[in-house]
Formats: structure tokens, sequence, C-alpha cells
């Protein structure tokens, strides 16, 4: 049986193949993994803007109920965005002490982060369940069903990270900071990042636009 | 305690989903029984149940997709059969609450359950071997999007003899769609079935922007890239843009439908055209992720039989990344008579016949490469040239369906049927049939029986004409689509023409299921003893038939387009090269079981036991926590590991 | 082979019988129009797809490899003029269709008024489990399943559905268009003479859906004005109670009549629509619109 064998070092790169033009053979395990989380959250966004879309289209059917006008606490929704935008901070702060292998900074980083995130969380269900008490609930419109779903979608995604938090720290602790847990950190980073930002879209969008 | 569900779900007053199921429920038992006395479950638990080896992927995703081909289109000959009968004061043999299902079922299989399998299958088992690599960047989460997919096709299946199936047609479109008007699990079979299936698609398609790349043999540089690669590039990144649109789409009608909310209800503010444009939004997209992968195959099938590098493969580059960024431009329409205005349907229709620049410029690209080449007409080159005779006339209604004043007169109708099997049986079919015959040997080492094969491809071409063409007329003279019962006698001798279409098509199937038996039966004869049957061009060709686990011992260096090509050109001598220890994924169960878990949720969801949904959501959870928690994903072949297996085989 | 000869014959004759019905049997110049626009694609089209069939075929054929007469050139060489062409055919061509597509679309847009001809009959059109009502605001009558018009008189549609999407769709008289619960499309027909047409609802609605099955009726004018004072002195009123008992759910209902209609009946559809069953009162008090879509 003979099969075509191909000859040459395995390992060097020819040279004149410059890396922009991707002949460099296949890119490290760390590489890999953080391309393919972006492009996850890259598809995550892409479900975002459909929620923003079909916000965009419903914002003015109210049906004769409530507009967001009269229900947001504009105070309420600040307080929830610095916490989200701090949550970044410290996030940024612990994925550099991961770097740095540096468990014990890591964790102080970590547990601020998640309190932060569940700060903002607590926020965000006091208001939805102040709505709902009032009679403004999902079902009473157009408008509060998509109001409800894209930011109850952006909640479910934070609780989901806060969750995930959890799980990684607890993997910190059984095996410390090898590659491979980095790279998960490094991913969960990338991900309570891409929630801020698409808090700051509906912050603007949900929040500033739809205000008095 | 059970929800929804009792005993009354199940049709035991009804003779044909129940005769159906108890067929199906009989054959599954049995191979289940068949298993087990023979004793292979240990063999099928760990070479496939728990493979994250692409090959073996790409291999159950085909099988997956011909397994349901047989339902679907069962379904398909139920509706020419009703058409061909219930006609005038004839009532055929099929009641409109069981038409309506089957045609729903019909369109749901068929494009998310037979031909996206098939087309996720080739890219699966070829892709990584065209680029020169050992796996995909993410073998576990490979397994999960397949074996969710099952999820997806099993839920579908149960709808048979477990309730019903959606009364929808396969879009679902609201408010018809809502509760007020589908109270019953129909419409959330489909929705949950697909949503499962859906998260695993998405993963496939993150998966393969990743490897394409980031993955790629040393020297692979992007545009010498196989075709097939190319089009596998496109089809994912249309993936990773267009599904989560449904996602969210889905997500909003199962809150409308659960949670009493209002995206897309007739009162309290909701808006169906809503759901019409987010629906076609991924749509079309959806088509081209079909349609870009078969003509992927197309290239390399036509290529390789016509002996000749394909004519200008710079231009089907471009080609395919402008068909991959128009089919987010033209997604109106699929609604032009909904009534958006002159200036807004006029900009859709130039957008959609633009797209069928890069279209020609392929076709164009395909006849240049067979003039003057050597053609050998083996069963994927026939599927070529029958591909481009019948796709270029289902391209030519597509760009009349373009045209809003013409689509105004034969949207909906027996026509836009017409064409859209046109295109999708000439096209994505026919491309996922070449595209076995064609990988075949390389996956099993023994090339399919050449005599059945061109004979089901005889009777695939010309029962897809009867079946299709009177379609076009009928859709002309007035008959539009989805009917349960046929008004206009006159219709008759077409639709009896049709009918033998689907029979003829049948017999096609039957020609397949013979090729598979008398292939396996007789492969001895057949053999693949140097890995290159065909002569072929690219990386893929260059390993043993099938290729080991790790694909390459070591990877190889590429120095120009048709890698392969070039190297048996040159003609390197074999020498043994320096092996280097390698590692390779482990198996993993985590894709089976956290299928099983999302069947048990989505089935839960279905009939509204939530205890029981709560409990698969957190078993299904549970399992990527366990599996996210090894650090051990690889093991390592040794050197001389290495060099004792390359030197037995 | 012995059943070649009756296939052919069979599909020939199927083939002819599509010329006196339907799409390409236009009785409107709506219809007129858009079956030249059709006929005009194909042909532009069947230029080239014609010869790449023709080609296909050819080359498959004569560069088989058991062909020994054929000319080979395996060697892969850029023909660049060959490129130019490849790209320029399909751009032509659909430069040119990109013209037809928007002169078309604006002469044949729907929402606009039958050109050179004026003082249209006003027709609301509700489509309904499983049946469409006719209703004539200006005329005070309603018909279920059958729509009499004056033939060369343009008719404007308002229409509706009071539950599901359905298509409003008469094929010999032109264009379709959706119709939508708590929304208004608008369409624009002519009747060029006196005949009978088919019409159907194009977009799957339920079980009833096949039989969702109306007539148009064009007569001439004067036969319309009889027809009118016919409907006047018969059938029963199409009041709050006489909907209520429409809206439930039937199908192949024959053609009904009545004699007069709720004022506004319409845009009350509408409204009841938009509010939902649980607010919709019969028989409440017409209020503005709240959606005008379409």
């Amino acid at each position: 049986m003979t099969i075509a064998t191909i000859d040459g070092a395995p390992t060097a790169v020819p040279a004149g193949l410059a890396r922009g033009r991707g002949g460099g053979g296949p890119a490290s395990k760390r590489v890999v993994v953080a391309y393919g989380f972006w492009i996850f959250i890259l598809s995550d966004m892409v479900m975002f803007s459909a929620l923003f879309a079909a916000y965009a289209v419903l914002r003015g059917n109210t049906a004769g109920g409530p507009t967001g006008a009269e229900l947001f606490d504009l105070r309420n929704v600040f307080i929830e965005t610095m916490c989200l935008l701090l949550s970044s901070y410290t996030c940024g702060l612990s994925a550099l002490s991961a770097e740095r292998r540096h468990p014990g900074r890591f964790f102080i980083f970590a547990v601020l982060t998640f309190v932060l995130g569940a700060a903002f969380l607590l926020i965000e269900v006091s208001e939805f369940a102040r709505m709902v008490a009032k009679g403004a609930g999902p079902s009473r419109s157009g408008f509060l069903s998509a109001f409800f779903t894209l930011v109850g979608t952006h909640g479910v995604h934070v609780a989901s990270g806060l969750i995930a938090l959890v799980y990684l720290a607890a993997q910190v602790i059984a095996k410390g900071l090898p590659a491979v847990v980095l790279r998960r950190l490094l991913c969960w980073s990338l991900f309570w990042h891409a929630l801020d930002i698409v808090w700051v879209g509906v912050f603007t969008l949900v929040y500033l636009m739809g205000a008095p | 305690m059970l929800g929804r569900l009792s005993w009354a779900a199940i049709p035991f007053n009804e003779p044909l989903p129940l005769l159906s199921g108890a067929v199906v429920g009989i054959v599954i038992l049995a191979a289940l029984a068949t298993v087990t006395i023979k004793g292979w479950w240990p063999y099928l638990w760990r070479e496939w149940l728990t493979s994250v080896d692409h090959k073996r992927i790409g291999i159950m995703y085909v099988v997956l997709g011909l397994v349901m081909l047989l339902r679907g289109f069962s379904d398909a000959i139920m509706m020419r059969t009703q058409q061909a009968l219930a006609i005038g004061s004839a009532q055929g043999y099929l009641p409109p609450e069981h038409y309506d299902q089957v045609f729903s079922a019909h369109g749901t299989i068929m494009i998310f359950f037979v031909a996206m399998p098939l087309v996720i299958g080739l890219m699966n088992f070829a892709v990584p071997l065209q680029l020169g690599v050992r796996d995909v960047a993410f073998p576990v989460l490979n397994s999960v999007s397949f074996w969710l997919t099952a999820t997806g096709a099993l839920l579908i299946n149960a709808s048979l003899v477990i309730g019903n199936f959606a009364r929808t047609g396969w879009m679902g479109y609201p408010p018809l769609s809502e509760l007020a008007f589908s109270p019953d699990v129909g419409v959330d079979y489909y929705l949950w079935s697909l949503q499962i299936s859906g998260i695993g698609t998405l993963l496939t398609g993150v998966n393969f922007v990743t490897t394409i790349l980031k993955l790629r043999a040393p020297g692979m540089t992007y545009f010498r890239m196989p075709v097939f690669c190319w089009t596998a590039l496109a089809a994912s990144l249309l993936i990773v843009a267009a599904f989560p649109v449904l996602t969210a789409t889905f997500v909003m009608l199962l809150l409308d439908r659960y949670l009493g909310m209002h995206f897309f209800t007739n009162d309290a503010g909701g808006n169906q055209m809503m759901y019409v444009n987010l629906f076609w939004a991924w749509g079309h997209p959806e088509v081209y992720i079909l349609i870009l992968p078969a003509f992927g195959v197309f290239s390399e099938v036509v290529a390789t039989f016509s002996g000749k590098g394909l004519f200008s493969y710079r231009s089907m580059v471009w080609a395919t990344l402008g068909i991959c960024i128009l089919s987010f431009m033209v997604w109106l329409h699929h609604f032009f008579t909904m009534g958006a205005g002159a200036d807004v349907n006029a900009f859709f229709g130039i957008m959609s016949s633009i797209i069928a620049v890069p279209t020609g410029v392929k076709v164009f690209n395909w006849l240049f490469t067979m003039f003057r080449g050597r053609i050998v007409f083996r069963t994927p080159m026939l599927f070529a040239v029958g591909f481009i005779v019948t796709f270029v006339i289902g391209g030519l209604t597509g760009v009349l369906l373009a045209v809003p004043p013409v689509d105004f007169v034969v949207h909906n109708s027996a026509f836009l049927v017409a064409h859209f099997h046109n295109v999708i049986i000439g096209g994505v079919v026919f491309g996922a049939l070449a595209g076995i015959n064609y990988w075949f040997p390389k996956a099993f080492g023994f090339t399919l029986d050449e005599r059945l094969g061109k004979a089901s491809f005889w009777c695939w071409l010309i029962g897809f004409y009867l079946a299709f063409m009177p379609l076009y007329q009928l859709g002309l003279m007035g008959m539009t689509r989805r009917l349960q019962h046929i008004p206009d006698p006159s219709w008759q001798p077409l639709l009896l023409v049709a009918e033998a279409g689907a029979i003829v098509i049948f017999c096609g199937i039957l020609c397949q299921i013979a090729q598979l038996y008398v292939s396996i039966r007789t492969r001895e004869r057949r053999l693949d003893l140097s890995g290159d049957p065909w002569d072929g061009r690219t990386l893929e060709w260059s390993t043993s038939s099938p290729p080991p686990a790790y694909n390459f011992a070591v990877l190889p260096r590429v120095e120009t387009i048709d890698a392969f090509w070039h190297m048996k050109r040159i003609g390197r001598a074999p020498a043994e090269p320096a092996y280097e220890a390698i590692e390779v994924p482990r198996n993993s169960p985590a894709g089976f079981v956290t299928a099983f878990f999302a069947t048990v949720m989505g089935f839960s969801l279905i009939w509204q036991i939530w205890w029981l949904a709560i409990l698969g959501l957190l078993a299904a959870a549970a399992v990527v926590l366990t599996a996210g928690w090894s650090i051990e994903r690889e093991h390592e072949i040794s050197a001389a590991e290495l060099a004792q297996m390359e030197r037995a085989r | 082979m012995r059943y070649a000869v009756p296939a052919l014959a069979l599909v020939g004759a199927a083939a002819l019988g599509g010329c006196s019905q339907g799409v390409l049997d236009p009785q409107g110049p709506i219809a007129s129009a858009e079956r030249l626009l059709l006929i005009n694609s194909t042909v532009i089209m069947l230029v080239v797809v014609i010869p790449v069939i023709v080609a296909t075929l050819a080359f498959a054929w004569w560069y088989r490899s058991s062909n020994s007469r054929a000319s080979r050139d395996t060697d892969e060489s850029y023909e660049g003029r060959l490129e130019f062409v490849v790209w320029s055919i399909p751009a032509l061509t659909v430069i040119l269709l990109g013209g037809v597509i928007w002169i078309g679309s604006h002469q044949l847009d729907p929402r606009a008024p039958i050109p050179g001809k004026s003082d249209p009959l006003r027709v609301d059109v509700v489509a309904l489990d499983w049946k469409w009502l006719f209703i004539y605001p200006d005329q005070g009558v309603a018909v279920v399943n059958q729509l009499v018009i004056p033939a060369g008189t343009p008719v404007e549609f308002r229409l509706t559905s009071a539950t599901v999407m359905n298509s409003f769709f008469v094929p010999q008289l032109g264009s379709q268009i959706y119709t939508m619960g708590g929304m208004t499309t608008h369409l624009n027909l002519l009747a060029d003479k006196p005949g009978e047409y088919p019409g159907f609802s194009a977009n799957f609605s339920g079980d009833g859906f096949s039989e969702m099955r109306f007539v148009v009726k064009s007569v001439p004018a004067a036969d319309f004005n009889a027809w009118l004072e016919q409907v006047r002195g018969t059938g029963s009123a199409l009041d709050d109670a006489g909907y209520a008992e429409l809206a439930k759910p039937s199908k192949a209902v024959a053609p009904t009549t009545y004699r007069s209609v709720e004022p506004k009946l319409f845009e009350r559809i509408i409204d009841r629509t938009v509010a939902g069953p649980a607010r919709a009162g019969i028989g409440g008090a017409w209020r503005p619109l709240r959606q005008a879509g379409g």
C-alpha cells in the first residue's frame, strides 16, 4: 500500500510566506480559543441586534398601556450602569492578576466583580418586579414584551456570567492557573466586557431615549 | 404531574400516523435489539457515539440526513398523492388537519434535518483533510453540535406519535402560529426542535470559521485553500451571522406562546410583519448556507473529473464572498406582496438580481473548467452536469420572481414551489449526492458501485423534471401552494405527471439504498488502496482511505493551489519523514449526554412538564460543567508510536 | 419504451391546457402588464440560459475522455479576456433587468390608482376563517365569497384580516396582496370586460384554506346597479349580530349577500382585531384607528 508521503521539515515555515497572508501554519491554542470565543460573542451580538430591532419596531406599541417615560427610574438605571461598568474594571484587574499568576489578587478582584454584577442584577430584578406590580408586565403590550425581553436577555447573560465566574474560580482553587484555565478566564472576561458593551446600547437606546 | 401530556396524545383513532409511527417504532426497536444482541454497544460507544473525530462526526451527519430524507420524502409522496386524488368532488385520503401537518413537517425536515446535516456532514468530513490539519478547532463542541441536531430530529419525529406537529407551514408565520390560532403542541414541537438543533448549528459555524481561518497546514495561504474550504468558510460565516436571528425570533414567538407576550399577536401591539422580516433575514442567508458548500463540491468534482484545475480560482473566491455578503441584502423578496411600496420592493428586487451575477460567474467558470479538459463521467460528474443544467433553470425562474410585479402573480403559487425545489434539488441535493459519491472511498476505503450510482442519478434527474416542471405551469394556471383539495379538474393531468415524477424519484432513492447495500457486500472488488481513486488534486487524497484518526502524521507543507496535484507532478520520492509527537483529542461523552438531557428538556417544555424541564436543563448544564472541568483533553502519540503506525499502514 | 409515446402525449396535453386561465390569461390592465413583464423577463434570461445549457451539454459530450478528436489543454493559465466576458454577461443582463424592475415596480405599485381611469368603486375586503367578506362602503351592502364589479371601472380595495394572514388574489385581474390583522393594505384592479374570474387566498391560513375561494363577477355597468338594487331587497343585515355569526369559523361558504352593512364596519373590524379577544366588545363604540400599516 503506497501512500503519497510528503517530505520536508514539518515545522519550518517556508520563507517568503508572510504571516498576514495566512501561510504560517496552524495557530496556537491560545489564539484559536480566543478567536473562536470572539466569533461566538459576535454571534451573540447578532442575537442582541435582532432583539434591539424588535424593540425599535415595538417601542411605540404601548396598546394604551404605560410608556417608557412613565416607567423608567433613571436614578436606579444609573446606579446599575455604574455597577456594571465598575465590574468590567475589576474584571480587567482580575484578568491581569491571573495572567501574572497571582491567585490571591485574582480572587479579590473576582469577588469584587461578582459583587458588582450581583448588585446590577438585584437592582434590575427589583425594577422588573416594581413594573410588574404596577400592571406593566411583559404581557401588557408589544412595547413591554420587547423591553422585558431585551433587557431581560441581557440580565440572563449577566446571571450566567456570574455562575460561570463562580465555576471558574472553583477551577482556579482546584487546579491553579495552568494555561488551560487561563484561556478559560480570558474567554470569561471577553464575555463580561461584551455584556458591558451591550448594556451601553441598552442604556442609551432604551432608557435614555425612552425617558422624559 | 405530566403537564399537557396524557394518553390522548397518542393517535389511537387515527390509522395513518398510528401505523407509520408503529412502523418507525418497530424499525428502531429492531435496530436497537440487533445492536444489543450482537454486542456492538461498546464499539458503537467508543468509536462513534463519543467520537470527536471530524470524520466520524461527518459520517454521522450524512447518515442522519439520509435517514431523514426517507421521512421527508414520505411526506412528499403523501402530499403528491393527495393532490392527485382530491380533485373536484373527491376528497382524497388526507383530511386538512393531517395534510397541514404533513406539508409543515416536509419543509421543516427537508431544510433542517436533511439539507443542513448533509451539507454540514460533508464540510465536517472534508474540510480538515483539505486544510491539511488533524481536526477542527473545537472537536468536543463538534460532537455537541451533531448530537443536538439529532435531538431536534428526534423531537420532530416524536410529534408523529405523541401529539401532533405544527399546522402552519415550515415558516410558522404568526398570527397562525400564535396561541390563539394554534393552541396545541404542534408549533411548540416545531420551535423547540429547531431552537435546540439551532444551537448545534451555530456552534458548527463558530467551529468552522475558526478552523478555516486559524488552522491550516503550513504554507497554505488563503489563496491556496481548496475552493470547497472557501465555500465552507462563507457558509460558516453566514451561519454565525444568521442563526442568532432565528434564535431571537423563535425566542420571541415562544415568549408569546408561553408567557402571553405580544411580539407578533394581532392584539396589544404585536406586529406580525416583524416576524416575517426577522424570519427571512435568517431565511435567505440559510438557503445560501445550503447552496454554497454544494457549489464547493461541484468545483472540486468538475475540476477533478475534467483533469484540469478550476478555471479562474480567484474569481470563484470573490464570487463566493460576494454571494455571502449579498445574501444579507435580499430578504424582502420573500414577501414583496406584503405591501412595502414600490421603492422598497424595487430595491430588494434589484439586489436579488445582482446576486445572480456571482452565481452566473461560477457557472461560467465550471463550464470553462470542462472546456478542453478530459472529462470522466463517474457518478459525481454526472450530478455536476445535471446540476448545471437544472440549477440554471431554477436560477432563471428565481430572477423572474425577483421582479416584484411578476412576483405579485406567482407568489406562494406552485410556480414558487417549483422554483425552490428546482434550486434545492438541482443544487443542494445533487451536490450532496455528488459529494457523498466523491468522498465515500476516502471515508470507507472502497468506492460505491458505479452502475447503481448512475441509475440513481438518472432517476433523480428524470424524476425531478417530471415532478416539478408541471408545477411551474400549474402555478401560472392559478394553483396556489399548500392546497389540500384541488378545485379545478383541468389541473389533474399535470398533477398526475407530478405524481409520476415523485415515484421516479422514489426509484432513485431505492437505487441509492441498493447502491449502499451492494457496495458494502462487494466492497472487496472496489477497494481504494492508493487513497487517490479519482486522481485528485487536493490534500485529502494524499492520505490513506480511510485516513488514520490523526489524518496526517506530519502536517503537509503547501506551496501551491491544488497542493496534492502539485506534489504528484513534482513526484517526491517517498522518504520517511522525521516524526514528532502529536496530540490527538480524546473521545468525550459530553455531546451525546448533553443532547440526551436536551431531548428530555425539549420534550418537557413542549408538554409543559415544568419539573422535568428544569431537571433536564440542570442535568445538561451539569454535563457541560463537568466536561468543562477537565484539563486533559488530548492524549499524546509519541514519535515512536507514530512511526510504527505509519509503517504498518 | 412503449410507455414513452403515451407519456409524452399526456405531458403535451397537460402543457397545452395552461393558456386559457390564470396568469397567462389576463382580463385587466394590471394582469396584462404583469404578464408582459413575465414574458419579457423570461426572454431576457433565456438569451443567457439557453446558450449556457447548450454549452454545458456540448462541452460535456465533446470533451469526454473517450473523444480522441477533442483538443485538450490541462495547463492552467489565466485568461483575462475570458474573465472579463464571464463577469460582463451576467452584469449586463442584471443591469437590464434592474431597469425593468425599477420601472415595473413603480408602474405596477398596488397602491397606485389605475392610470387613465377615475372614479373608482371602493370595496373593503376582510379575510375571515375561511371565507371572504366584501363590503361596499359607499353602497351600503356586503357579500360573502362573491365580488360583483362593473366592467371597465377601476376598483380601489382596502384589505384586512379579522384573523390570520391571508392573501387576496384573482390571477386573471392581477396582483395579490397580503391581508393582515389590525392593518390595512391597498390594491387597485380593473376588469376589462364582463366575465367570471376565480379568486382565492394565496397565503395558508388553516384547515379551511383550500375552500377559501370566491368568484369575481364582472358585469356591464347597468347590470351592476340592477344587482345592487336586488341585493338591497333581499338577505339579512350585516349588523353586529350578523357579523358575530359570520366571524365563526366555517368553510366552503356559499355566496351570501347582505342588504345593509353596519357603518364603518371595516374600521371596527380592525379595531376589534387590535383590541383582542379579552377586550373586544362586539358592538362597542367606534374608536380611531390605532394601526394603519401596510
